[in-house]
């Protein structure tokens, strides 16, 4: 009975520590993180159905392919492979904790089989003096010897890089560091959402948006809706663009409001610069329209007369003193797609005379005198717009964020110490006229091979 | 100006390809060094046109396809200029510098405007995070050109034809080390590749991790590179199986640096 026992527990222990579990979960991982990109993810039911029929829709829902990356299936597959590499750390470690606390320190017969770099040399000199001399050789050319002596024979015995054997086990730990973190992240942060709109404030913000807003009752608004605790208040939101027309950049200017004391103020928030408060970080994400832009213009007549200012919005008529309808069609703040002689924003009108046809007439906001070209009586000019705007923050509290920034620095450390580093050891036998120098690297054999030579050299002339 | 050079550096890419072939038909070691400076000199002017395109544009040139094509050669050249002076494996360059070449006229092909940066791209990661991640790229293909050169000297050994390329080829151990060699310098600058992109994705976008395509494939690649190394650890994946494997992850690593832009919409997407 407990020999089955334990056979079946040393039989799972194997399987966790075996290098083709390793293996295979990582492919495993590979291969199922395709479906996440080719499938997409978190849509609504009904664009789904759009894509796929019913019961292709009904079956991808059952096998989690809709949110595979948080589906159980994925997630089990990240924790067999945390399991997976600390059993291979446990099962390994305790082999390299001894080449460390108890180093072979003589080159006896057994060792030098086991080597694949041994040479033989004949110097002069009594057993005591070669040592010497051997030893001021190491600790020039490769470092600081320990030398044993047994029976009249001198064992010399130097390292490098021991530490190295360890950078793989940083970097297996720093994985479960990661791991973590984000999970820290998953249960005690959120990622949501929230759109201020000019000269306003929110003190809550709003995780994922609903699919169907019309159809969000109110019970199911509030699950979602997060109290910040603090009110952000847009001042201003801008948006400039370059010559070609594609946006340069998008500025909101945020001010912070924490029991009725401004506590940040006026601070510009763009792409790539976002501003935290207490742990919550707002993000420039998006921006839309805050109702009709009011648009300015212009009128004078052209016999003479003082121009008169005119405000209005799109698709409102306005009657001037003659009779004349006046409407705003469209606008641009970059007319140079559209007339490649001229830069900077224009409006479209029409203008309804009291007898005669429609007419559609664009004036540009550069060219103030672009109108009277038009022969009209009447000349008009534009003067720019007021546009109120909302601003969309992507809004993310992550208190996992530092675990998963320390166990990628850990990362880092240990992928140099693990790839670019190696145990270097070397042994030097004395006897009376005649040394052994033996060595090995538990990496990059080749390169070791290139310096223990090279090394050897060097005894050559000495 | 711009123009003319560009030209000039594709004529060097071409002359070294041709050069490195005729060493690979008939080793000299006159066509070695001529072929080793042809190749370092289109490497410089390169370096000196990437440069020039930077103080320009005033950022880092890899924002579209012509720049990141351009930018790709330019990595892969310079890690086989340094692979080749350590290891002296000059016959790699008969496969290396064929690619190389064939990224240059890939990058000629599309339009060379420079255009405003986007406002996303605005960062200083923008630097770090493609240089990382096009220098693992780099050391990636060439472990690829090694599993090649692998396969064909296997394929002689097997079918015992000892055709024109056999004794020209270098032995089948050595090229089993370079290809390792590569995967050990290639995956980490990989790794952190793929941190840099996540600590800048944490400040542009509000995440380090959106399993985003390009994300997901290059989470990918890593899990097959790494499944690829921890496979060499174990006797039994050397030579045939490691080869086959870096050719896979080659594959997939080209499908996440041009795949992904092409096929699969996303944050990454910029053609």
């Amino acid at each position: 009975m407990t020999t089955t026992k334990d056979s079946f527990a040393s039989s799972v222990w194997s399987f966790f520590c075996s290098l083709k579990l390793t293996i295979s979960l990582l492919i495993a991982l590979a291969a199922a993180s395709i479906i996440g990109t080719v499938i997409q993810q978190n849509a609504s039911p009904e664009q789904y159905l759009k894509e796929y029929s019913a019961s292709t829709v009904r079956l991808f829902d059952a096998l989690n392919f809709f949110d595979m990356y948080h589906s159980w299936w994925f997630i089990l597959l990240l924790y067999l492979l945390t399991v997976n590499l600390v059993a291979c750390s446990v099962k390994r470690l305790p082999r390299d904790l001894k080449i460390r606390s108890v180093p072979t320190l003589t080159l006896d017969e057994g060792v030098e089989k086991s080597l694949s770099l041994v040479e033989h040399r004949k110097l002069s000199g009594n057993a005591a003096s070669l040592r010497d001399k051997m030893a001021t050789f190491l600790r020039k050319e490769f470092a600081e010897p320990l030398i044993t002596e047994d029976k009249g024979v001198y064992h010399l015995f130097a390292q490098k890089n021991l530490y190295s054997r360890f950078g793989v086990y940083l970097l297996h730990f720093s994985i479960i560091v990661i791991f973590i973190g984000a999970m820290t992240g998953s249960y005690l942060g959120y990622k949501a959402f929230v759109s201020i709109e000019e000269g306003t404030g929110v003190s809550a913000v709003y995780k994922s948006a609903a699919h169907d807003p019309d159809m969000e009752t109110p019970e199911q608004l509030a699950r979602r809706t997060i109290d910040l605790g603090f009110t952000v208040r847009c001042e201003k939101f801008t948006v400039s663009y370059y010559d070609n027309g594609s946006p340069k950049e998008f500025k909101s200017i945020l001010t912070v409001i924490d029991n009725g004391k401004t506590v940040i103020d006026k601070r510009p928030v763009i792409v790539n610069d976002p501003l935290s408060y207490k742990g919550i970080t707002f993000y420039q994400s998006s921006y839309s329209p805050a109702g009709e832009p009011l648009f300015h213009l212009t009128v004078r007549n052209r016999k003479g007369s003082a121009p008169a200012k005119l405000s209005l919005r799109q698709g409102e008529r306005v009657a001037l003193p003659n009779g004349t309808l006046l409407q705003v069609l469209g606008y641009t703040e970059e007319i140079k797609s559209i007339i490649p002689q001229a830069s900077g924003p224009a409006v479209k009108l029409a203008l309804t005379p009291k007898t005669g046809a429609q007419q559609q007439i664009i004036l540009l906001q550069n060219y103030p005198d672009f109108d009277s070209e038009r022969g009209g009586d009447l000349i008009f000019a534009y003067k720019g717009l007021d546009q109120k705007w909302r601003t969309g923050l992507q809004v993310a509290k992550d208190p996992g964020v530092w675990v998963v920034w320390v166990g990628c620095a850990l990362m880092i450390i240990g992928i140099c110490m693990a790839f670019f580093l190696s145990h270097r050891r070397v042994w030097i036998r004395v006897e009376s006229g005649r040394v052994t120098i033996g060595g090995t690297a538990n990496k990059n054999q080749a390169a070791f091979r290139i310096f223990f030579y090279r090394m050897l050299e060097k005894l050559g002339k000495e | 100006m711009n123009l003319i050079l560009f030209k000039v550096i594709l004529g060097l890419y071409c002359a070294a390809s041709i050069s490195y072939l005729v060493y690979l038909a008939k080793p000299a070691s006159f066509t070695g060094r001529l072929s080793h400076w042809l190749a370092a000199t289109g490497f410089i002017l390169h370096c000196a046109f990437t440069l020039f395109r930077y103080h320009e544009a005033g950022y880092t040139p890899i924002t579209n396809m012509h720049e990141s094509f351009s930018f790709f050669g330019l990595a892969i050249v310079g890690i086989f200029i340094a692979f080749e002076r350590r290891y002296r494996v000059v016959i790699l360059g008969a496969f290396v510098l064929p690619v190389a070449l064939l990224l240059l006229i890939a990058s000629f092909s599309f339009p060379s405007a420079i255009l405003p940066l986007l406002p996303v791209l605005k960062s200083r990661w923008l630097l770090v995070h493609t240089t990382f991640a096009f220098s693992g790229y780099a050391a990636f293909t060439l472990a690829f050109c090694a599993a090649v050169m692998y396969l064909i000297q296997e394929h002689y050994l097997k079918y015992k034809k000892l055709g024109a390329l056999y004794h020209k080829l270098p032995p089948l151990d050595t090229l089993d080390d370079i290809n390792y060699h590569c995967l050990t310098i290639g995956f980490p600058l990989f790794t952190v590749a793929i941190i840099t992109g996540a600590i800048w994705a944490e400040t542009a976008w509000g995440s380090y991790w959106s399993w985003d395509p390009k994300e997901t494939w290059s989470l990918i690649t890593w899990f097959l590179y790494a499944a690829l190394l921890h496979g060499r650890l174990t006797t039994g994946w050397r030579g045939r199986r490691a080869a086959i494997l870096a050719i896979a992850g080659f594959i997939v690593l080209l499908f996440t640096f041009l795949g992904v832009n092409f096929f699969l919409p996303g944050l990454h997407s910029y053609k």
